[in-house]
């Protein structure tokens, strides 16, 4: 049991069926046959157990040191510890393609639990969606990325891992990642299943919205779990470095957070409906392209995948069919969709189509930045690259009235709003957010960074005053306030947190826009200075790890003479890969991080110098830190009742047999 | 909105998505066939004349030179461009020399300290017929150099025939720099 031939048996049973999944459930609905229609659940929960064996199988294959699996000889060895054995599987191509497969799997599973109460034909559609995504993934892994492929004579002993990726932030943040990835097939298939149904409504925002919060929290933790990753292994000491890798992973995150927005809008005015039906396609379809690129090959990333333009053939074969055939759908459907009313400008939708303007706007820019390298070099022959001053001067200017509208939007009541009403809401807001200006000019250097600051300042002043108005603070008595504050829907206070993560992470890139480092070449005992600090290195020493020699430096920082910390740098030789890591020191008070990188030695004995990277990083834990707060606010807004799929049906139900 | 309109618009995502989906295509097949390298680095300047310059030598190793010094040249130029503190540019060194023996290579010490670009040319023996130094990198980006080691085969006259971002050895200078040689 568990083998690796098991596995590879699992994972061809499981395309199976998918495939069934895929068309069963389509053609019944397509004929009205109930039956065909409601073996779909069934379908997708035996996938998910099909490919939960091959996956296990794959984990056993590595735990157990089967090197004649080639996957495994070239990704593992003996002698790795025993968490990284099991996280290595989705460290490479194939087994991170498997796990992609395995987490639609999970979704699809999913939707068939948690949907119980959807219309049953919805709830079939979705579900064929799922089983033919899921199936074109499970041929590309078993046709050109099986990650059961056997090697004769087995090795003695495997290759072993990058020991960049042996870290624990690393192991998690694939999963986290893809599952944010592949949750938003979710919505996707809803979109398909709503345009083949030819119908979108409230009930229908309502149901996709959960999905789609979902996704995007684990989006939102990937994202920042890879940056954190990035600032604490890469020894670089910046956290985000405009690599296509890291757009590729942006680019979904800014649609679906219009997708999370204009759903809402679907929900509470039936608008916005074919903007929202065209948004949960194209997620999804970013998400899969930015992988298809970053294997292709296309792209030039400093994230090396094992480039094969072969595979990228049959991965765009596969995304024509998946984002062709479900634009062409849209093409065909979805001006048949009755669009809602007008909207009024100054009012919640009307800041909500703002929202998703400027968002799908920022997404635009980082699209164009990625894609134009590779096309203008296909098109005019020429180099070039985009980068960080590109970003910065085409993101900022639409971040600053993105964060203007976050605070006044949810100010805004539904439909028409009052001007004076709202500004009068807004004051104490304003009045922060003055505060906060002042506070930015006297820490902050730069008119951006001081802006953007003050404007962080007032969304979250402006999600505060919010909630604290509408339990009445000021007007009611305590125990008023309290259960106010208990009938508060779960969904607002998520908003409020999510808004309020967002503000948390702009002061942290604002903070770090004012980051000092400098890069020393000194001898043990001596000092500089930087940023008000002085630097001493203390001592220098060698030591021999379990698979790796380190050198490791002795810093201590003082502020006025005061100790502050010691770091402890590393440098280490993995001797069997023939690489060399750094292992950051990081000294955080959650305000400023201290983040120290030894280099080179130069020299020998006492005249030795070595070479120091020193940094003074303000607020930087701030920017992951609002990350986890937002998919904080997006899991409190999950909790909500009323946005649990199936609960809507059940009240109406409910309703309905009172009457 | 009438309907031909709304037609149109929900027509342009898959005309977006097309266009893109056949570049990509074509950007594989021409990574297959290896008329597309996304990693390569091509130089705007190859076919223009060289741009103005003027830099010191390196101590011990001459004055330096200008472009008007390299435009009056009656024999083809390679110009290279190097640091002491770049690996790729140490393991050039022994096929410079030996390139050096068929035709004047002139040498640029891109953001490099003189001293340390003067000892690193002269410890196994200069391939360079002339040297100067690029100190803060000016030059370099007038030139569109975007790392080192890089080189230019420059034509009397200071037109620049071709462009090469690798390390040097004779089995490129055969199969690249040779052929442009025998049209001048």
């Amino acid at each position: 049991m568990f083998g690796p031939e098991q596995g590879h048996f699992a994972l061809a049973l499981a395309c199976v069926l998918a495939l069934i999944q895929f068309v069963v459930p389509l053609w019944g609905a397509h004929k009205r046959n109930a039956r065909l229609v409601a073996m779909a659940p069934f379908l997708a929960v035996s996938q998910l157990f099909a490919l939960a064996i091959s996956f296990f199988s794959l984990i056993i294959c590595a735990v157990r040191d089967d090197f004649s699996v080639q996957n495994v000889a070239a990704n593992s060895a003996a002698s790795k510890p025993l968490l990284y054995k099991i996280t290595g599987v989705w460290g490479n191509h194939e087994g991170s393609v498997l796990l992609w497969t395995l987490i639609l799997g999970v979704c699809g599973a999913a939707v068939s639990t948690f949907g119980r109460n959807l219309p049953d034909i919805l709830r079939g559609r979705v579900l064929a969606v799922l089983g033919g995504v899921s199936a074109g993934f499970q041929l590309f892994c078993l046709l050109t990325s099986d990650p059961f492929d056997r090697v004769f004579p087995a090795p003695m002993d495997g290759q072993g891992m990058n020991p960049l990726l042996q870290d624990p932030g690393l192991a998690f943040h694939p999963p986290i990642l893809y599952t944010g990835y592949v949750g938003f097939a979710v919505p996707f298939a809803f979109a398909v299943a709503a345009l083949l149904e030819g119908r979108v409504d409230a009930a229908w925002g309502r149901w996709v919205r959960p999905w789609a919060v979902a996704a995007w929290c684990f989006l939102t933790c990937g994202i920042a779990l890879g940056s954190w990753w990035s600032y604490y292994v890469l020894g670089w000491g910046g956290y985000w470095f405009w690599d296509p890798v890291e757009n590729a992973s942006l680019i979904p995150w800014l649609t679906g957070t219009a997708l999370v927005h204009s759903a809402i809008v679907v929900e509470k005015r039936e608008g916005l409906k074919i903007w929202t039906v065209l948004l949960a396609i194209a997620t999804f379809s970013f998400s899969l392209s930015g992988t298809f690129l970053v294997r292709s090959g296309i792209l030039n990333s400093v994230h090396a995948f094992a480039n094969d333009p072969a595979r990228g053939v049959f991965i765009l074969a596969l995304l024509a069919l998946v984002i062709g055939g479900s634009l062409a759908l849209f093409a065909w459907r979805a001006p048949s969709l009755t669009s809602g009313g007008l909207f009024s400008p100054v009012s919640r939708e009307g800041s909500l189509v703002l929202n998703n303007i400027l968002l799908c706007s920022i997404c635009a820019v980082v699209v164009t930045g990625t894609m134009y390298p590779p096309f203008m070099q296909l098109l005019a022959g020429r180099t070039i690259s985009v980068g960080k001053p590109f970003f910065d001067a085409a993101t900022i200017p639409l971040t600053i009235p993105l964060l203007l509208a976050m605070g006044v939007g949810t100010a805004l009541p539904w439909k028409r709003a009052q001007l004076a009403r709202t500004f009068s809401h807004l004051f104490v807001a304003a009045i922060l957010a003055a505060i906060g200006l002042v506070l930015c000019f006297w820490k902050f250097s730069g008119a951006l960074p001081i802006a953007c600051g003050a404007l962080a300042i007032w969304v979250m002043a402006a999600s505060v005053t919010d909630v604290l108005r509408r339990i009445g603070l000021g007007h009611s008595s305590r125990s008023e306030m309290l259960a106010r504050a208990k009938s508060l829907p779960r969904s607002s206070w998520g908003a409020a947190l999510a808004h309020i993560g967002a503000g948390i992470t702009v002061l942290g890139l604002c903070g770090m826009s004012g980051a000092q480092h400098a890069i020393v070449e000194i001898h043990v005992g001596e000092t500089r200075s930087l940023a008000g600090d002085d630097w001493t290195l203390v001592n220098v020493h060698d030591y021999a790890g379990p698979n790796y020699r380190a050198m490791q430096a002795d810093i201590a920082v003082r502020h006025n003479g005061k100790l502050v910390t010691m770091l402890h740098p590393e440098k280490r030789d993995f001797t069997t890969q023939n690489q060399t890591t750094t292992e950051v020191a990081i000294h955080t008070n959650f305000i400023t991080d201290l983040y120290g990188v030894v280099g080179d030695r130069h020299g020998t004995g006492a005249d030795a110098t070595y070479v120091l990277r020193l940094h003074k990083n303000p607020l930087a834990p701030w920017m992951w830190l609002g990350g986890l707060v937002m998919a904080i606010g997006g899991a409190f807004s999950l909790s909500d009742r009323r946005l649990r799929v199936g609960a809507p049906k059940r009240s109406a139900a409910r309703t309905m047999a009172k009457a | 909105m009438n309907a031909t309109r709304r037609g149109l618009l929900t027509a342009l995502p898959i005309v977006g998505a097309g266009v893109l989906g056949v570049g990509f295509w074509k950007m594989l097949q021409g990574m297959e066939s290896g008329g597309f390298d996304p990693r390569a680095i091509k130089n705007p300047n190859v076919g223009r004349p060289i741009p103005e310059f003027a830099m010191p030598g390196l101590p011990g190793l001459g004055d330096g030179f200008t472009d008007k010094e390299l435009k009056a040249e009656t024999r083809p130029v390679l110009v290279n461009f190097f640091a002491s503190w770049c690996i790729p540019c140490v393991q050039e060194m022994p096929g410079l020399r030996s390139i050096s023996r068929n035709m004047p290579i002139w040498g640029i010490a891109y953001e490099d300290k003189p001293e340390n670009a003067s000892a690193f040319v002269q410890r196994d023996g200069t391939p360079y017929a002339r040297v100067a130094s690029d100190r803060h990198g000016r030059v370099a980006i007038d030139w569109g150099v975007t790392g080192v080691p890089e080189s230019f085969l420059v034509a009397p006259g200071g037109r620049i025939l071709w462009h090469g971002s690798a390390a040097l050895d004779p089995q490129i200078y055969d199969a690249e720099i040779r052929p442009r040689l025998a049209g001048l």
